[in-house]
C-alpha cells in the first residue's frame, strides 16, 4: 500500500519534471517536513498560548487608575502592532540576543545563548500577536456594562475579582470571533521565524526546494495544505470553546 | 475620627450634611438624615434630584466632597476607609438588577459569600438555597439570568445582596423596570424582609408601597431634602408646594 504511494510518487516525478513531491518518496525529505511540521505546532501553541495571557494582562493594565501604566501599554500596543513582526523577529534575536547571557552546552564545554532563536521567535511573535489580543479584549471588556461591575463592588468584590471572575468572562465571549482571526494569523506568521533560522515548516521547505528545485511548487502545495490543516484544528477548538461557553438566553 | 463602638441605640446610618458634586454639577446640597436599626425609610422626588446618589454614597459607589456619612459609626467619607469593612454591612439592589449573566441563579448568589468572604462552599449553598425559597424562586436554582423574568431576576438579585447578611439594604427603585404584574412579587419580598427587621433605604415611585411600608419619608428636590416625616403625617399633611405637587402628580 505504502509501497504503490511511494511509487506513485516517483512515477509521476519522471514524467513530470516540476512536480517532484520529493517528501512523498524519499525518506529524508519526509523526516525534514516532519521536523518543520513539529516546530510550527510547537512554535503556534506556545505563541498562542502566551499571546492570550499577555491580551489578558494588558487589558487589565489598560483599565488600571495609574496613567503611567496605561500609557506603558499603549505605547507596546503601539510599537508591536504598527511594525513588521519579520523585523521584530530579527532584532529580538540579533539586537537583544547579545545581551542575554549564555550557559553551558549539554556536552559540557560549549557555549550556547540562554535563549535559542526558537525561544525568541515565541517571545517575539507573542509580544506581536499580544499587542492585537490585548485591543481585542479591551473592547470586550467595553462590552461589558459599568453597572454589572458596579453590582460587583457593591457586593465587595475587589477590582482585581472583579476583573477574573466577571469582566473577562464576559469579555471573552464578546472577543472570541476577533480572537480567533487574530490567532489564525498568529499561526500563519509563525513562518516568519525563518527570518532567525528557526527550522520550522516554511523553513524546512525552502531548504528542499533549494536542494531540489524539481520539488518548489509540490512543497508549496504541501505548505498550503499543511497549514489549512493547523488552522482548521485551530478554528475547530475555538468553536467548540465558544459553544461550551455559550450561556442560555444572553448575548448572540 | 472616633473610634468608639457604635451601638444600636444610634443610627445605624447616620448623614450629615452631605454635599456632592460630579464636575460643576452639585447635584446633593446639604442632606442629612438618620436611619436607625430596623426602620425602613423611603426617599421620594422628582427624577433627577439625586435620590440614586445619595443612597449610592451610602456604600461608597459614589464619593462625596464635604459632609459625612456613618454606617455603624464607619466613617465612609474617609480616604483609608476599608470598601470591604463597609460593602459587608451595606447591600444594595438596582434597579436593572445587574445580575451576572454567565452565572446561574444560585451561583450569582453564592459569589460573592465564597470569594470574597471566603466561605465554605457547601455551606454557603446550603443558605443560598434557603434565600431562593425566601424570595419564592424554587425551581429556578439552575436557570440564567436571560431565561428569567425582570422580576425573578430582581428577586435573585435581592437574594444575591441578601447572602452576603448585610445589615443594612439599599434598594433604588428596584421595581421601575419591571412589568405592572411583576412589580408586586418584587415587593412583597422587600416587605418580609423589613418585617423581619432588616434596616431598608428605598428609593420608590411606589406610593402606596411607601405608605404601608415605610417608617420615614424624605422627599427631595434639587439635592435637598423639602419635607421629611412618618407617612400618615407625610401624605396628609405635606406643607411645601412642591411636595404637594409632586404627590398631586404621582398619586
Ligand atoms: N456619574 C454621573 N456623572 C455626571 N452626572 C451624574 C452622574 N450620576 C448622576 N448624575 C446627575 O446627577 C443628577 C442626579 O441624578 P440621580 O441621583 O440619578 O437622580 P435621581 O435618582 O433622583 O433621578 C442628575 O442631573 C444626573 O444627570
Ligand atoms: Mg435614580
Amino acid at each position: 500500500m505504502l509501497e504503490a504511494f511511494t511509487e506513485f510518487f516517483r512515477q509521476l516525478a519522471d514524467d513530470y519534471p516540476r512536480w517532484n513531491f520529493i517528501f512523498f518518496h524519499e525518506p529524508r525529505q519526509w523526516a525534514r517536513i516532519v521536523k518543520g511540521l513539529q516546530h510550527t505546532i510547537v512554535l503556534s501553541f506556545a505563541c498562542v498560548i502566551f499571546s492570550v495571557i499577555i491580551g489578558v494582562v494588558g487589558a487589565w493594565m489598560q483599565s488600571s487608575p495609574s496613567v503611567w501604566i496605561r500609557r506603558f501599554v499603549q505605547g507596546y500596543i503601539q510599537f508591536f502592532r504598527n511594525t513588521p513582526p519579520f523585523v521584530q523577529l530579527l532584532f529580538f534575536y540579533f539586537a537583544l540576543g547579545q545581551f542575554t547571557p549564555a550557559v553551558t552546552g549539554p556536552d559540557g564545554w560549549t557555549q550556547v545563548p540562554l535563549i535559542s532563536n526558537i525561544g525568541w521567535a515565541i517571545i517575539s511573535l507573542s509580544f506581536f500577536a499580544g499587542a492585537f489580543n490585548v485591543e481585542i479584549f479591551r473592547s470586550g471588556i467595553e462590552a461589558v456594562p459599568e453597572s454589572t461591575q458596579e453590582a460587583a463592588s457593591a457586593l465587595g468584590f475587589s477590582r482585581l475579582q472583579t476583573y477574573t471572575d466577571i469582566v473577562l468572562p464576559l469579555a471573552f465571549r464578546v472577543s472570541l470571533p476577533a480572537l480567533n482571526n487574530n490567532l489564525v494569523n498568529l499561526v500563519k506568521t509563525t513562518t516568519q521565524a525563518i527570518a532567525i533560522a528557526v527550522p520550522e515548516l516554511l523553513y524546512q521547505s525552502v531548504s528542499i526546494w533549494s536542494d531540489y528545485p524539481s520539488a518548489q511548487y509540490p512543497t508549496m502545495i504541501l505548505l498550503f495544505f499543511s497549514f489549512i490543516f493547523l488552522v482548521g484544528i485551530l478554528v475547530f477548538g475555538m468553536s467548540r470553546w465558544e459553544r461550551s461557553m455559550r450561556i442560555p438566553g444572553y448575548g448572540g | 475620627m472616633s473610634h468608639h463602638e457604635w451601638t444600636d441605640d444610634q443610627p445605624i446610618v447616620s448623614i450629615n450634611n452631605v454635599h456632592k458634586s460630579f464636575g460643576n454639577l452639585e447635584v446633593l446640597k446639604g442632606i442629612s438624615m438618620d436611619v436607625m436599626k430596623g426602620e425602613v425609610i423611603c426617599i421620594i422626588g422628582p427624577s433627577g434630584s439625586g435620590k440614586s446618589t445619595l443612597i449610592r454614597c451610602v456604600n461608597a459607589l459614589n464619593d462625596i466632597q464635604s459632609g459625612s456619612i456613618k454606617v455603624e459609626g464607619l466613617e465612609v467619607n474617609d480616604k483609608d476607609l476599608n470598601k470591604l469593612e463597609l460593602r459587608k454591612k451595606v447591600g444594595m439592589v438596582f434597579q436593572q438588577y445587574n445580575l451576572f449573566p454567565h452565572k446561574t441563579a444560585l451561583e450569582n448568589i453564592m459569589m460573592a459569600p465564597i470569594k470574597v468572604l471566603k466561605q465554605d462552599r457547601a455551606e454557603v449553598e446550603e443558605r443560598a438555597r434557603g434565600l431562593i425559597a425566601k424570595v419564592r424562586l424554587q425551581g429556578k436554582e439552575g436557570a440564567y439570568p436571560g431565561e428569567l423574568s425582570g422580576g425573578q431576576q430582581q428577586r435573585v438579585a435581592i437574594a444575591r445582596s441578601l447572602a452576603m447578611s448585610p445589615d443594612i439594604m439599599l434598594f433604588d427603585e428596584v421595581t421601575a423596570a419591571l412589568d405592572p404584574e411583576t412589580v408586586k412579587e418584587v415587593l412583597v419580598t422587600i416587605k418580609d424582609l423589613a418585617e423581619e427587621g432588616m434596616t431598608c433605604m428605598l428609593v420608590t415611585h411606589e406610593m402606596g408601597f411607601a405608605k404601608e411600608i415605610a417608617d420615614h419619608i424624605y422627599f427631595t428636590d434639587r439635592g435637598v431634602i423639602v419635607e421629611h416625616g412618618p407617612p400618615a403625617t407625610f401624605f396628609d399633611k405635606a406643607e411645601d408646594p412642591r411636595t404637594r405637587e409632586f404627590l398631586s402628580q404621582i398619586l
